[in-house]
């Protein structure tokens, strides 16, 4: 009996490492991706000015959580994904009137400003970070997009772009839960 | 020669040159030695595997700058590692902090050596039970054995002279 088990032994040292590699090389996975911890914490303390040429007012804590849910994306005009995702946050504005506010990560001005007139601007307010705003939202590159709800309190942090897929199966749900 | 001496030369630079730049480094030694010793121990969050002492990313030089204004504030460095990891979580640091989620990971290496050492122990002991205790012969055995060699010990001593 314990002979048969001891032959057992390859096959079950076999199916576990092929389990891994089935788990590490899955297409989905990906392994530069880092876990938020920001979901259910309130909204992080920062003051970040207009960008310069742009006339659209900065962004502050004070602005966010009070009374209305929104959402906070971290975009630059350097960043090709943000490009990608531009048209597709634009839609989900126009179509759910959900008020958009943007930061600016790590851009010139003159880039910024240019990047919007181009694509056209959803955002209804857009701060300029330089660096320190992005730490401390825990945000490690763009785009990143975070929901805050009424209270102030985020509930929702996807590093990525919000591809239809994503604004369908997470956002918009989410959004319709939160705003009545 | 003043090849294999260039050569020599670059193997022996330490491989690990460092990212800081000068205009980040505080006048205060001391200091400045605590920020390089707390920057080794967290994760640059878009490097894989790497400190922000030695990443020359962009966010690396954001938290090393923050590192040291937090000491410049009068953080210990507890409170700038946790200040780190209330906003990217455990994952920003490189040593994973000891508790009962991370017990395994800690621990693991160990109980596996133990399991081994256990497994190495039982096969040994088990293979000299076997070679000390050899096992009787049969009855049959032993009838075929005093046939082969005859009745008494003499004769057979005589058949192999022959």
């Amino acid at each position: 009996m314990v002979k048969r088990i001891l032959f057992l032994l390859p096959v079950l040292i076999f199916a576990m490492v092929a389990g891994y590699f089935l788990w590490g090389l899955a297409p989905g996975r990906d392994p530069g991706s880092v876990p938020t911890v920001m979901i259910d914490k309130p909204t992080p303390t920062f003051d970040l000015p207009a960008v310069p040429g742009l006339n659209v007012p900065g962004l502050a804590t004070a602005d966010l959580g009070d009374g209305e849910v929104v959402m906070v994306n971290f975009f630059a005009s350097w960043c090709v994904p943000c490009r990608a995702e531009h048209g597709y946050l634009t839609d989900l504005v126009a179509r759910t009137g959900v008020p958009l506010y943007g930061i600016n990560y790590r851009d010139k001005a003159e880039d910024a400003v240019a990047w919007l007139a181009e694509l056209g601007n959803p955002y209804r307010r857009i701060g300029a970070d330089a660096g320190r705003g992005a730490v401390e939202w825990g945000v490690t590159g763009v785009p990143e997009t975070f929901i805050i709800d009424a209270a102030g309190r985020i509930r929702y942090h996807r590093r990525g772009p919000l591809v239809p897929q994503i604004i369908e199966r997470e956002v918009e749900p989410l959004l319709r839960a939160l705003r009545p | 020669m003043r090849w294999l001496l260039l050569i020599l030369a670059l193997l022996l630079t330490p491989a690990a040159v460092q990212a800081v730049e000068p205009d980040e480094i505080l006048d205060d030694p001391k200091l400045e030695q605590r920020a390089r010793d707390l920057s080794v121990e967290i994760r640059c969050v878009v490097c894989q595997n790497e400190s922000i002492d030695t990443s020359n990313a962009e966010i690396a030089r954001e938290l090393r700058i923050l590192v040291r204004e937090r000491l410049v504030a009068g953080d210990s460095d507890q409170q700038v590692l946790d200040y780190l990891v209330a906003r990217y979580g455990e994952f920003v640091l490189l040593r994973p902090p000891m508790k009962p989620e991370t017990y395994l990971l800690w621990f693991g290496p160990l109980i596996l050596l133990l399991l081994g050492m256990a497994g190495i122990f039982l096969f040994f002991r088990r293979q000299r039970a076997e070679i000390a205790l050899p096992p009787a012969l049969s009855v049959e055995e032993e009838a075929r054995l005093a046939s082969l060699l005859g009745n008494d010990g003499r004769q057979s001593e005589g058949q192999s002279r022959e």
